[in-house]
C-alpha cells in the first residue's frame, strides 16, 4: 500500500536560507511518526508542507496519492483530507465552540445544520468537552482550548493529522490531557505526524521517531532509537533534552 | 483656460486663500482653548473633569453648521454687527477645541502611569512634574493626530458657506450661479482642497509611522 | 441688550421640526447600510485585491477624505442636473453621504482586518474554507468587532453632517430651522432648538448603535465584555 505521506528529497529555502536540505521519508498509513530536533532544524516546516501552507522548492511530496508542489495542487481539497493543530491554538474567538467545529464541514462539506450539530457533539465528546459546546474560547483553559482545535480538525474526517508543536504553550499541568487525546486517537488508527519536545510522549506513541539535524532527516527509528543514539548529534540532543 | 476666465480662476483662489485664513484661525482659537480642556479632562478635580467633558459632548454633539447658525445669530442679537469672519471664526475655534481637547487628553493619559510615578519620586511638584515630565513626551504623541486633525479643520471650514462666508466653496457656489459650469467649477474647487489638505494627511501619516518606529 | 427670548413659534413649527427629525434620521440610516458594504468592499480590495483593484480603491479613499462633503455634495447636485439627470435633493444627498463615509469606513475596517492575527487566516484555509469563506465568516466579524467604536464615531459624525443637505434645500433638521428662521426672524432661538434636538439625536443614535452592538456580537452579550 502506497504510504500517506512520501518525501522524495524535498528541498525548501526561505531566501538564500535553505532549510530543508533534501528530506527522504514515508508516513505510512495508520502510524504515528513523530518529529524531533532543535529549533531551526526544519522539523516544523517539513510538517508545515505537508498540507501546503510552505510550498516545496525540490524534490517530490506526494501526500494522500497527491503530488504537491506541481502548482496545481488544490489546497482545498488537500486540507479536507489533512487536519492541523497548532501551537496557539488559533480558534475563532467569535465563535462558541460548536460554531468552531461546525463551520468547516457546514461551509466546506455542504453539512446541514442538525447533521452538523451532532458531528459536534461526537468529536466534542472524543476531546472530553461535550459540556463544553456553547461556551466562547476565552472561556477555556489552553488545555480546553486546543482539544477544541483538535476536534476541530477532526470534525472535517481528516485521513492524516498535523501537529504542530501543540503543547508547547501549555502550562505542564495542561499538557496531559491533551496528550492523552493525542494518545486515543493513535490507537483508533489515525495516522498523524508530529512535531513536539515531549520526549516521554514521543517514546510512548510514536511508531517512528525521525531526528532531524540542519534540515536533513539525521537518524530515524522505533522508540529505543532514543535510548542508543547512532550519531553523535542525536546522542547530544538527546542529553541535553531529556 | 479651462473654459473658465483667468479672472474667475483667481475668484476661486482668493476664495481658497480665505478658506487658509479660517483655517488658521480655527486652530489657533482651537488650540488657545483645546489645551485647557485637555488639561481639565485630565485633572484630578472631579468636577474640572465633568464641566470639561459636557463641554466636549456638547459640541461634539451639534453640526458645525447649527453651531456656525448660533454663534452668527447670537452675535447678532447681542448687538454685535461683526463679519462673517468672525463668526465662523468662533465656531471653528469652539468645534476644533473639543476635539482638539479629546484628542491632547488622549495624548497625555498614554503616557505611562510609571512616568508620573517616577516623576513624583524626585519629589518633584505637580506643575513641574507636568511640565517637565509628561508634556514633552505628550506632545511627541500629539503631533499626527494634530497634523491630521488639520485636514478635518481645512475641510470643515467649507460649513462657513452657511452663514455666507467668502471660501473657496461659497466662491465656487457664487461662481457656478453665474457661469453654470458646475462640474467644472467644483471640479476645481475640489483639487485646490485636495491640494490644501493631502499633503497635511501626507505628513500625518509619516510623522505617524515615525512615532510607531520609535 | 434687552434682547427677548421668543419660542412661540415651536408650537405652530412642531411638526415641520418633526418631519425634519424623520428625514435627518432616515437619510443617516439609508447612508450608513451602503456607505458600511462600500467601505467594507473597499478595505477588503485594498487588502487582497490586485493591483489594479488596489490602485483605484487608494485614488477613491484619498480623494473623497481630502476633499469637503460640501463640495462633493455640489458637484453631484449641480453637476449631474446640468448633465440632465437631475436627482432630488434627498437621492442626492444619500449618495453622496454614502460615498463620503464609505470612505471613512473603509480605512476603519482596513485597520480592522489588519489588526487580525495571522493564525486565524492561517487556520481558516487550513480548515479548506475557500477565500471568500475566510474574510466572510472569520475575518469580517472579528474585524467589525475590533473597530466598532470608530465606526460608531463615525457615523454619528455622518449623521451630523446631513446638516448641510439644507444647501441643497433637502428639508432635513437644519433646512426646516433655515425656514423658520426666515419666516420668523428668531434664528437664534430656531437654531439653539435645533442644537438641543441634535443633542437627543446623537443619543438615540449611540444608544441603537450600542443594541446593534449587543445583537450582532453574541459574545459580548455573553460575556459582558465591553465594546
Amino acid at each position: 500500500m502506497e504510504p500517506m505521506v512520501r518525501f522524495q528529497d524535498v528541498h525548501k529555502s526561505f531566501g538564500a536560507v535553505e532549510v530543508l536540505k533534501g528530506i527522504t521519508l514515508d508516513v505510512p498509513r495508520g502510524d504515528v511518526v513523530v518529529l524531533v530536533g532543535r529549533s531551526g532544524s526544519g522539523k516544523s516546516t517539513a510538517l508545515r508542507c505537508i498540507n501546503g501552507l510552505e510550498t516545496v522548492n525540490g524534490g517530490e511530496l506526494h501526500v494522500c496519492g497527491e503530488k504537491l508542489h506541481d502548482g496545481k495542487t488544490d489546497l482545498r481539497k488537500l486540507r479536507q483530507e489533512v487536519g492541523i493543530v497548532f501551537q496557539s491554538y488559533n480558534l475563532f474567538p467569535h465563535l462558541t465552540v460548536e460554531q468552531n467545529v461546525t463551520l468547516a464541514p457546514r461551509k466546506v462539506m455542504k453539512v446541514g445544520a442538525k447533521e452538523a450539530k451532532e458531528l459536534a457533539a461526537h468529536v466534542l465528546a472524543q476531546v472530553g468537552l461535550s459540556e463544553k459546546a456553547q461556551s466562547y474560547p476565552e472561556q477555556l483553559s489552553g488545555g480546553q482550548q486546543q482539544r477544541v482545535a483538535i476536534a476541530r480538525s477532526l470534525a472535517m474526517k481528516p485521513k492524516l493529522m498535523l501537529f504542530d508543536e501543540v503543547t508547547s504553550a501549555l502550562d505542564p499541568e495542561l499538557t496531559g490531557e491533551v496528550l492523552r487525546v493525542i494518545e486515543r486517537l493513535a490507537k483508533d488508527g489515525m495516522t498523524m505526524v508530529l512535531v513536539t519536545h515531549e520526549m516521554g510522549f514521543a517514546r510512548g506513541v510514536a511508531d517512528q521517531i525521525v531526528f532531524m539535524h540542519h534540515g536533513k532527516v539525521w537518524e530515524r527509528g522505533g522508540a529505543e532509537m532514543l535510548r542508543a543514539p547512532q550519531t553523535a548529534e542525536l546522542q547530544q540532543f538527546v542529553a541535553t533534552d531529556l | 483656460m479651462l473654459g473658465l476666465t483667468i479672472d474667475q480662476l483667481l475668484f476661486l483662489v482668493r476664495g481658497a486663500g480665505w478658506t487658509l485664513v479660517l483655517s488658521l484661525l480655527g486652530f489657533v482659537g482651537g488650540t488657545i482653548l483645546g489645551l485647557p480642556v485637555a488639561l481639565a479632562r485630565s485633572s484630578k478635580l472631579r468636577a474640572l473633569r465633568m464641566v470639561a467633558s459636557a463641554y466636549v459632548q456638547l459640541i461634539q454633539g451639534i453640526p458645525l453648521p447649527v453651531i456656525m447658525f448660533v454663534v452668527y445669530f447670537g452675535l447678532s442679537i447681542g448687538g454685535f454687527e461683526v463679519p462673517a469672519l468672525v463668526a465662523a471664526g468662533l465656531a471653528m475655534t469652539a468645534y476644533s477645541s473639543a476635539y482638539l481637547g479629546e484628542i491632547w487628553k488622549g495624548c497625555i493619559q498614554s503616557v505611562p502611569k510609571t512616568q508620573w510615578e517616577a516623576a513624583e519620586c524626585l519629589a518633584l511638584t505637580g506643575t513641574q512634574r507636568f511640565v517637565h515630565v509628561i508634556l514633552p513626551q505628550a506632545l511627541k504623541i500629539a503631533v499626527p493626530p494634530t497634523v491630521g486633525f488639520l485636514v478635518q479643520i481645512v475641510k470643515n471650514t467649507s460649513y462657513s458657506v452657511v452663514i455666507g462666508f467668502f471660501d473657496l466653496t461659497y466662491s465656487a457656489k457664487v461662481l457656478n450661479n453665474s457661469t453654470y459650469k458646475p462640474f467644472l467649477v467644483f471640479s476645481i474647487a475640489a483639487a485646490l482642497y485636495f491640494v490644501i489638505c493631502y499633503p497635511l494627511s501626507l505628513l500625518a501619516g509619516r510623522f505617524e509611522r515615525k512615532l510607531k518606529r520609535v | 441688550m434687552g434682547y427677548e427670548f421668543d419660542f412661540s413659534f415651536l408650537s405652530e413649527y412642531a411638526p415641520d421640526l418633526w418631519r425634519g427629525v424623520w428625514l435627518t434620521l432616515w437619510m443617516t440610516v439609508v447612508s450608513i447600510v451602503p456607505g458600511f458594504v462600500i467601505g467594507t468592499l473597499c478595505a477588503i480590495g485594498r487588502i487582497y485585491g490586485s493591483t489594479p483593484v488596489r490602485r483605484v480603491a487608494t485614488v477613491y479613499v484619498e480623494a473623497i477624505r481630502n476633499t469637503p462633503l460640501v463640495i462633493q455634495v455640489f458637484w453631484l447636485f449641480f453637476g449631474l442636473a446640468v448633465l440632465g439627470a437631475r436627482l432630488d435633493a434627498f437621492t442626492a444627498a444619500i449618495i453622496a453621504l454614502s460615498i463620503n463615509v464609505g470612505a471613512y469606513t473603509a480605512e476603519i475596517m482596513r485597520a480592522g482586518f489588519e489588526s487580525i492575527p495571522r493564525g486565524q487566516r492561517e487556520a481558516a484555509s487550513c480548515l479548506a474554507l475557500s477565500g471568500p469563506q475566510r474574510v466572510l465568516y472569520v475575518e469580517l466579524p472579528q474585524a467589525v468587532e475590533r473597530v466598532y467604536p470608530a465606526l460608531v464615531s463615525q457615523f454619528i459624525l455622518m449623521m451630523l453632517a446631513t446638516s448641510i443637505m439644507s444647501q441643497i434645500s433637502a428639508e432635513e433638521l437644519t433646512g426646516v430651522a433655515y425656514q423658520i428662521q426666515s419666516f420668523t426672524f428668531r434664528g437664534f432661538e430656531a437654531y439653539l432648538v435645533t442644537a438641543v434636538i441634535y443633542l437627543a439625536l446623537v443619543t438615540t443614535l449611540r444608544l441603537t448603535l450600542h443594541g446593534v452592538a449587543l445583537a450582532a456580537f453574541p459574545r459580548r452579550r455573553r460575556l459582558g465584555t465591553p465594546l
